[in-house]
């Protein structure tokens, strides 16, 4: 082979074990948990953040620190969810991309691993922030300051998983990383990372409108000043100024994909997709500007556009995956049929250890190899190493070498400062065991 | 070898799992298997115990929701996070070995994590549907009722997930029948359970005792009943718990001698077989103690006693786990793939063509005098860096150096070379050195440098990969296109002919 060959692109041997299930069932449990992942970890961001926003307007207005808290109080259902539907896809993608998505965890190790103990302090953070809300009544800045760094660490997250599933696209750039920042700044990461702050904004909205518009929540006795249809007014401003502006966040992010992945499949996907999502904006849009008592008229049916619009972009999301590595993939199979083949090539014809004799050893020197080979990696000559040295073998054994024969075929355990001696019954022949005691008899 | 090597050079890359792992355990039995049933209990007992009037004694309720409280912002931020933590940790530090479980396992644990969803879903409306549930009896009693759905859920958990730990310890069922089935029957499945469900109730019992002396005031008549309850409650469940790990004891030593037919290895298992006895047997005294004070004189129990209570009851599994570990040396999937993560079977190979040639990722495919310090360094990262640093825990330095007699002298190089081409029969725990002779070269001119500089091993986390040239795209296409070409030129060969 031509080692001045320039080397840009790895290619490693797959684990080589089959699939558990078929691969479109992989496919579906991946893209569809995913979402469902996804959409609580939206909730879990907006959730936040919307507590921040509304607990700084709540400095001026007590009542909008009242409705901070109502929402805090859907952060715990919705984090818990968020992690226990992230395992599922974490699995599917382990088991469909393995080498792909291991590749990138290691490369990004430290910031990956560190998700652990970040998410950890954001999510103990949360709860200090809604059982602290009396305590620190009086200490709005304290207490504000708490869901403010839970807020930021729930920012930063999404970077280190977008960073990973980002680069696990590019094996042709895995040589050129260098540790988390250098991965963070290829191409693509920051427009899909605005794409999921704005996402989360808008899925929460949605939320809000439905969460507070329930018959059976208590609007009335909770708040003496703000009303219903105001806060739904809010939330849908909020779905909807978010929406558009995915509209113009969308499209960057496809242009800056990089190429290898975009096909006319793709691009099929996500026009379908986002075309969905307009007569949902039209209805939200008649919804806010329209009179009070229209304000829930078309609720679910946006709710089932947008739903369905995601599943789109979930999908649209792995078709890129899909075409990007499908050449890589199809690389990567033959290389571990081929490895498959030369290891069991090598089992049929093994490397024999030669015994290496020294010939300086005169009539001793079989013995000596046999040593080398068999024993010296727990004796040496005159220093114990595992087991005794050999000078004290020779004087115990001195002109028995038929115990010693015994001995090495059969071990006892004697000292107590030595493990058991492994037998060497059936390991060595009887013309090896009386040239490697000659051996061993000689050394002074 | 396939993958980029995340290493940690002075944590050593297995302790970052056992350190994620046994949190996550002792959570998991302490506040949630062993736990919620307690609380479910306790939740009824206040029931029961109220006057005609009410719901539930009220006071008692609040102690108990306390209680609850605590576990659940326990469980669901350390305890689901550590959770998530060994699929991250081990998918860093092993990722070629739980790549390969999940392959066989993608069922047991798509299972496993339907359980999951239930039993997040159950707590979050067990804890809070709380108070709401004590406005009416019916609500109070179906409340208490998902306190026993959750108690049930939980156990579940863990039995699965006991049965995946057990069949990576059991040798030869990976070759034959790699199932969910045999996983369930493997020789360790039952004896664990046994021996982790009562374990679970005891350490869950004591960490109430601490809790209920947290959240109550000494002398209060509140707090004497907890403690006479809870201390019922380890009392029924402590024998099991000495008799399962009793059980569980007997059947390590076989599955364990299985593993390791070369006796010598047993040594070092012998020692840390030795400590676990001796922590269980204290462990299980104090806790006795207790329990038996909780229930005869409970006004002498105080939260630093009980403190260190439960401080030895936590030591009492976290030993076990230790020894879990170790019986599987020198796998990681019980005669399949060693701890380095290279297969058994592959290894002709790697000693046909060295290690090296057939990483992905390695600067020095061919070994020259040059670059021999490198390549050893390379070696050490495929061959020994899942379990040994260089200058932290367990460095190769210092066992090295150990061996040798602590001298500090410069170690010998043909003893090492002696020694790693055999260092399988002298510690059967550690894998067989995987590649040539010229690699054994290596790593000991490589030992021996470490020994004098004291340089550290970073990992691809930090210094990135470099690419073998023969195990590239490029070099794939160059073979592809030779065989096509040879493929052209032998048709027209036997065209001519």
């Amino acid at each position: 082979m031509n080692f001045l060959l320039q080397a840009n692109i790895p290619i490693p041997k797959d684990i080589p074990l089959p699939l558990p299930v078929p691969e479109p069932i992989l496919v579906f449990v991946l893209v569809f948990s995913f979402l469902v992942h996804i959409v609580f970890v939206n909730l879990m961001l907006g959730g936040s953040l919307l507590t921040f926003w509304c607990q700084i307007k709540g400095l001026k207005n007590k009542e909008y620190d009242e409705l901070a808290h109502e929402i805090a109080k859907t952060i715990t259902v919705n984090k818990s969810l968020a992690v226990v539907m992230g395992v599922a896809p974490l699995l599917s993608i382990n088991t469909l991309y393995t080498m792909y998505f291991y590749t990138a965890n290691s490369l990004t190790g430290l910031m990956w691993i560190a998700i652990i103990p970040l998410v950890t302090v954001a999510f103990l953070l949360t709860y200090l922030h809604k059982y602290t809300w009396r305590i620190f009544e009086n200490n709005k800045a304290v207490h504000i300051s708490i869901i403010a760094l839970a807020c930021l660490i729930f920012l930063f997250i999404p970077l280190i998983f977008l960073t990973n599933i980002n680069l696990m696209l590019f094996p042709e750039k895995w040589g050129l990383i260098k540790g988390f920042i250098s991965a963070l700044t290829l191409p693509n990461v920051f427009p899909r990372y605005l794409h999921f702050i704005f996402a989360s904004l808008s899925v929460t909205g949605l939320f809000l409108f439905w969460y507070i518009g329930r018959k059976k929540y208590p609007f009335e006795t909770i708040f003496k000043n703000l009303n219903r249809y105001d806060i739904k007014k809010k939330a849908y401003s909020l779905v909807l100024t978010a929406s558009v502006i995915q509209f113009l966040i969308g499209p960057i992010v496809l242009v800056t994909l990089p190429s290898k992945g975009v096909g006319w499949n793709l691009i099929f996907i996500i026009f379908i997709g986002a075309s969905i999502a307009i007569p949902a904006m039209y209805w939200i849009y008649r919804a806010i500007v329209g009179k009070p008592e229209h304000i829930n008229n078309n609720f679910w049916k946006i709710a089932i556009c947008l739903t369905i619009t995601v599943i789109f972009m979930g999908s649209g999301r792995h078709i890129y995956r899909s075409n990007s590595l499908a050449p890589h993939q199809k690389m990567m199979a033959q290389k571990t049929k081929d490895f498959i083949k030369a290891s069991e090539e090598a089992r049929k014809n093994p490397v024999e250890d030669e015994l290496e004799i020294d010939e300086s050893l005169g009539d001793v020197a079989v013995g000596g190899a046999l040593f080398a080979q068999n024993c010296s990696a727990c004796h040496a000559k005159d220093v114990k190493v595992v087991g005794p040295p050999i000078i004290e073998m020779a004087t115990i054994y001195k002109d028995n070498a038929e115990d010693l024969k015994k001995w090495i075929k059969n071990p006892g355990k004697r000292r107590a400062d030595a493990p058991q001696m492994p037998s060497f019954e059936g390991k060595l022949s009887d013309d090896e065991l009386a040239e490697l005691s000659k051996y061993i008899l000689t050394i002074k | 070898m396939d993958i980029p090597l995340f290493h940690l050079d002075w944590l050593n890359n297995r302790m970052l799992i056992a350190l994620i792992a046994t949190v996550h355990a002792l959570i998991n039995h302490s506040l949630a298997v062993g736990f919620l049933p307690l609380m479910a209990w306790l939740e009824n007992k206040g029931v029961m115990n109220s006057g005609p009037t009410e719901i539930t004694d009220a006071r008692w309720d609040k102690m108990v929701y306390k209680m609850m409280w605590t576990a659940f912002i326990i469980t669901t931020t350390i305890g689901a996070m550590t959770g998530v933590g060994i699929w991250f940790s081990v998918s860093l530090v092993s990722p070629n070995s739980i790549a390969s479980l999940i392959r066989v396992f993608y069922y047991a644990w798509f299972v496993e994590w339907t359980v999951f969803v239930t039993e997040v879903v159950l707590i979050l409306i067990y804890f809070l549907t709380w108070k709401n549930s004590n406005k009416s009896i019916k609500a109070k009693t179906r409340h208490i009722k998902f306190g026993w759905y959750l108690s049930v859920f939980s156990w579940v958990t863990m039995a699965i997930i006991v049965s995946i730990l057990g069949f990576m310890m059991d040798p030869g069922n990976w070759k034959n029948d790699k199932n969910l089935i045999t996983a369930f029957t493997n020789p360790l499945y039952i004896p664990q359970l046994l021996y982790r469900t009562p374990l679970a109730m005891v350490l869950g019992g004591t960490l109430a005792l601490f809790l209920a002396s947290v959240f109550t005031k000494r002398g209060e008549e509140i707090r004497t009943n907890t403690f006479k309850l809870i201390s019922k409650w380890i009392l029924c469940w402590l024998p099991f718990a000495v008799a399962g790990s009793a059980y569980y004891f007997k059947v390590i030593p076989e599955t364990q001698l299985a593993n390791m037919n070369v006796a010598i290895g047993t040594q070092a298992f012998q020692q840390w077989y030795d400590i676990m006895w001796k922590v269980i047997l204290g462990a299980t005294s104090i806790i006795l103690i207790t329990a038996i004070l909780g229930l005869w004189k409970p006004k002498m129990l105080r939260a630093p006693f009980l403190a260190i209570t439960l401080l030895f009851a936590l030591a009492f599994m976290g030993l076990f786990e230790r020894v879990r570990e170790f019986i599987r040396k020198p796998y990681i999937i019980s005669e399949y793939m060693y701890s380095n993560l290279l297969r058994e079977e592959d290894y002709p190979l790697y000693k046909k063509d060295g290690l090296l040639k057939w990483a992905t990722y390695s600067s020095t495919p061919v070994i020259t005098k040059e670059n021999k310090i490198e390549a050893g360094r390379n070696v050490f990262m495929l061959a020994c860096s899942r379990c040994h640093t260089t200058q932290g825990v367990n460095s190769v330095v210092d066992v090295f150096d150990k061996m040798y007699g602590s001298t500090g002298k410069p170690f010998d190089e043909t003893m090492m070379k002696n020694y790693i081409s055999n260092l399988h029969n002298a510690r059967a725990y550690m894998p067989p050195f995987p590649g040539n002779k010229k690699e054994i070269d290596a790593i000991v001119a490589y030992i021996k440098q470490l020994q004098i500089t004291g340089e550290v091993l970073e990992g691809a986390q930090e210094t990135g990969v470099t690419l073998n040239p023969e195990q590239s795209v490029e070099a794939f296409k160059a073979t592809a296109e030779k065989n096509l070409a040879k493929e052209k030129t032998d048709i027209e060969n036997i065209k001519k002919k």
